[in-house]
């Protein structure tokens, strides 16, 4: 086979894999994916789906219970707000008023956090500090 | 003080802007002078940062609250050690390390090839000082570490107490070294495709050691993070795929690509355009990775939004693309291979294929990260990808790329014939399907892919090993020297061959301990009562008792710390006993805020309990439930508001402490509940081991060999003729 031809078949079959394996890409990132939502998105909820949930800790919300702990998660920017349940032990951060995201799926009136799954923000780096400055 | 850290901040801007325009002038004028003037702006801007780092330096250790970034940070109670390193733990004292390590690397690589490349290295030092002068005109206008408060605070906020943690401090200038140094092989790449000089093996060998220890200093700095995770969080994870933790991986990827396949331009003159594609992707996604964990595009474990910085950022990344991509186009003829593949069962052939497994990891990784931002540009609705969508494209890829370093360091140049590839893969081979084998009769089989990376693993150091074993014999064939003296001087003779096989046997043993330690990891949140206990693969955990104290320092209370005794057992039998507590440290806003009460509304930390093993950790946290202190911290906090302005500050400070003892005694008393995490985790110790033996075998790669020092010679005496012919 002329190595030019041979160059071609090389460059259409990586092409076509390359293709191939972007498309997995995208169907599985759609398949896999939670929305990201806010708390006043989950008004309109549905039972059983998962969300990706970003919010405020609500101040004095936050209930130990026998496995882990009830809080109510707030917008960022708002008084919208959610119940909350998580199992298991909660990050060290973990405060009423810091941001949290987590992964939620609606069970009755409450969220249930996915194990493993509740971030709160670190807040320490690089954050605008609220010292007064000269 | 402040003043002159703020003066030399705007001087070092100015003198880089100058060293641009001078550089610049001078390569495209040919004039000398002016390109040894940009040189020098170089060192000038080190020195000049070297003298605001130092300032701000001085100001933590000496906890000068007027600094905003000291109050924000600091405390006269932060311990020494981290006072020191408090001062990157901001934006701006983060910024002005990342501008201090990029000066200093820009002045050792520019020194040591002031003699050479001079063509390339004008251009070089522009691209470096425009590295420069973009990170200073950020501190000088955005984010100034040199901010003086109005009123001086008696007291700072402190360090953040989960930063507290060695791996954490030496973390960022790890990282950060790692993306300043990969901005040393980016700047160079760029000289060499303005002058047409990108084929020439002088620009990458003098660049070749930067490269290599950009790539050490961004693996280490990645796996003290996540060792810091591991060990602080409370948690018992080491990655978690954050945005910020993906960030510092993307250019190590590449980084670790670019350093493979630049060995086949070096040896072969082939992958040109690849190469240079790599090298400024690299660079470019180091300042991305610095612009990411600062940027509020993304949501993450760090708190980000409220950052002014996303917009020059922007900016400068789309500048740094589009010349990028335009140079490479433009210098396409350049770029053009002299040889061609000779057989896909060659060394050049695995390393493309480790190269594109390595891109594709990458590419995995950056789409993933981004999905929020891409899902939102395709339907209108933002979406987040979790640990389990990245562990299915990832796991099989490094199961992929482990078996490829176990071949491409033995496999032939060229073509491998049937009869070499026998000799250096049948003894490996058949070793790590024995070793399969074995594990697989253990119960191994149960987790295929955890199998398959053991299996790999294994290959990699019986072949590395049989490496070692050929080469120590044949030296002592030559010279008749024992085994050790063999061993070294082999080593010693090619530092960058036998460095490399160390880092893919630490490699391995570090997948291996992440593929184990994710298999067969056996994890339990459970509240237990005193008395009480759990199961977590062979180990029985029981919660003994609760503890207990108050920590002081500096003559302050410090934090109070409720935790408990853990006693393990496997099949009866002691193993140890853990001792997991957490701290509450207390609030610095005390608006609103009894002084008792303060103490459980600022931060709270968890102080684990490990007992880490060569085959396996047992690791717990504890939450302790402190609900019925809460009406006897209130009362406590009527009390002090009822006597305030009746006690002396010294009574007072006696009546918190007792107080404050009454509260850890009920505490006691109470036979208080807890919420555990308990860990069984096979071979987590094998990561941080193959860590070490990465960078063991970096630093031996990195050490100049005998022949790194003929060079410089020779350099140096072809320099000296060369002056000596100009003077003639």
């Amino acid at each position: 086979m002329p190595p030019a031809r041979k160059r071609r078949i090389r460059l259409v079959v990586a092409l076509s894999a390359a293709v191939l394996l972007a498309g997995a890409l995208v169907y599985t990132s759609l398949l896999s994916s939670n929305e990201a939502v806010t708390p006043s998105d989950l008004v309109s909820a549905r039972t059983g789906t998962s969300y990706q949930l970003t919010g405020k800790v609500v101040d004095g919300s936050v209930r130990s219970t026998s496995n882990g702990v009830d809080f109510r998660v707030r917008d960022r920017e708002g008084t919208t707000a959610v119940p909350v349940s998580y199992s298991g032990a909660v990050p060290d951060p973990f405060r009423e008023g810091r941001e949290v995201i987590i992964t939620v799926r609606k069970q009755g009136a409450m969220f249930v956090g996915e194990r493993d799954s509740l971030v709160t923000k670190c807040p320490s780096k690089f954050t605008e500090d609220a010292t007064q400055r000269s | 003080m402040a003043t002159v850290g703020r003066a030399l901040l705007i001087l070092a801007l100015v003198v880089a802007l100058y060293g641009v325009a001078a550089s610049i002038y001078g390569a495209v004028r040919g004039r000398d002078e002016w390109i040894a003037s940009g040189r020098r702006s170089v060192y000038a801007i080190a020195a000049l940062v070297t003298g605001a780092f130092a300032i701000l330096e001085i100001a933590f250790l000496r906890s000068d609250f007027s600094f905003a970034t000291v109050a924000s940070h600091s405390s006269s109670t932060t311990p020494t050690f981290y006072k020191g390193a408090a001062a990157w733990s901001s934006q701006e004292g983060s910024l002005l390390l990342w501008l201090w390590l990029l000066s200093l690397w820009s002045t050792l690589v520019l020194f040591a090839t002031r003699r050479q490349l001079r063509r390339v290295a004008p251009y070089a030092t522009a691209v470096l000082l425009g590295f420069a002068a973009f990170f200073a005109a950020l501190l000088v206008f955005k984010e100034t570490p040199f901010q003086l408060l109005a009123v001086v605070p008696a007291q700072g906020n402190g360090l953040n107490p989960l930063l507290r943690h060695p791996s954490m401090m030496i973390h960022p200038p790890m990282l950060y070294s790692g993306y300043t140094l990969f901005a040393i092989p980016f700047a160079f790449a760029i000289g060499a495709l303005i002058t047409r000089q990108v084929g020439a093996a002088d620009w990458i060998r003098a660049t070749r050691r930067f490269a290599l220890g950009a790539w050490l200093f961004l693996g280490i700095g990645i796996l003290l993070g996540a060792r810091w995770s591991y060990a602080e969080l409370g948690w018992g994870g080491y990655w978690a795929w954050d945005p910020v933790e993906n960030a510092s991986l993307l250019p190590w990827l590449t980084g670790t690509a670019f350093i493979h396949s630049i060995m086949i331009q070096e040896k072969r003159g082939m992958l040109k355009t690849w190469n240079v594609s790599l090298v400024l992707a690299t660079g470019i996604l180091s300042i991305l990775g610095t612009f990411l964990v600062r940027s509020g595009i993304l949501d993450s474990i760090h708190a980000f939004g409220a950052s002014t910085l996303g917009v020059p950022f922007v900016i400068f990344i789309g500048v740094l693309i589009a010349s990028s991509i335009g140079l490479v186009v433009l210098r396409r003829n350049e770029l053009r291979s002299e040889n061609r593949l000779d057989s896909l069962l060659s060394r050049e052939a695995i390393f493309l294929l480790n190269n594109l497994v390595l891109v594709a990891m990458a590419f995995v990784v950056f789409w993933g990260t981004f999905w929020p931002l891409i899902a939102e540009a395709l339907t209108g609705t933002r979406r987040s990808l979790g640990p389990p969508w990245f562990d299915q494209y990832t796991v099989p890829l490094a199961i992929v790329l482990v078996l490829l370093s176990g071949i491409g360091p033995v496999i032939a140049w060229r073509k491998a014939t049937a009869s070499n590839a026998r000799r250096n893969f049948l003894a490996p081979a058949v070793a790590a399907l024995g070793f399969g084998v074995v594990l697989a009769i253990f119960g191994a089989a149960s987790r295929p892919l955890a199998l398959a990376m053991f299996v790999c693993g294994a290959f990699v150091v019986a072949s590395v090993g049989q490496e070692f074993w050929r080469g120590v014999g044949v030296r002592r064939a030559m010279t008749g020297e024992n085994p050790l003296a063999a061993l070294r001087s082999l080593v010693a003779r090619n530092r960058r061959r036998y460095g490399g096989y160390l880092v893919h046997v630490g490699m391995a043993l570090l997948f291996i301990g992440v593929a184990a330690s994710t298999a067969f990891n056996d994890s339990r949140d459970v509240r237990l009562a005193p008395g009480q206990s759990v199961r977590s693969g062979d180990y029985a955990f029981t919660y003994v008792k609760a503890t207990s104290r108050i920590a002081t320092r500096a003559g302050e209370l410090e934090k109070i710390s409720f935790g408990a005794v853990v006693d393990v057992r496997r099949e009866g039998e002691h193993v140890t006993t853990m001792r997991p507590e957490r701290g509450f440290y207390p609030s610095r806003d005390i608006e609103g805020l009894g002084p008792i009460g303060r103490f459980f509304e600022g931060e709270a930390t968890s102080e684990i309990g490990l007992d880490a093993g060569v085959f396996g950790d047992i690791w717990t946290a504890m939450t302790p439930d402190i609900r019925r202190l809460a009406p006897t911290i209130e009362e406590g906090d009527r009390v002090f508001a009822a006597a305030a302005g009746k006690l002396s500050p010294e009574l007072e400070g006696q009546a918190l402490g007792a107080a404050l003892n009454g509260i850890v005694e009920k505490y006691l008393a109470d036979r208080p509940e807890a919420t555990f995490r308990v860990i069984s985790s096979p071979l987590v110790t094998w990561i941080w081991v193959g860590s070490i033996v990465v960078f063991l075998g970096g630093m031996i790669a990195l050490w100049p060999g005998p022949d790194a020092a003929r060079r410089r010679v020779t350099a140096r005496y072809a320099a000296r003729v060369a002056e000596d012919l100009g003077r003639a």
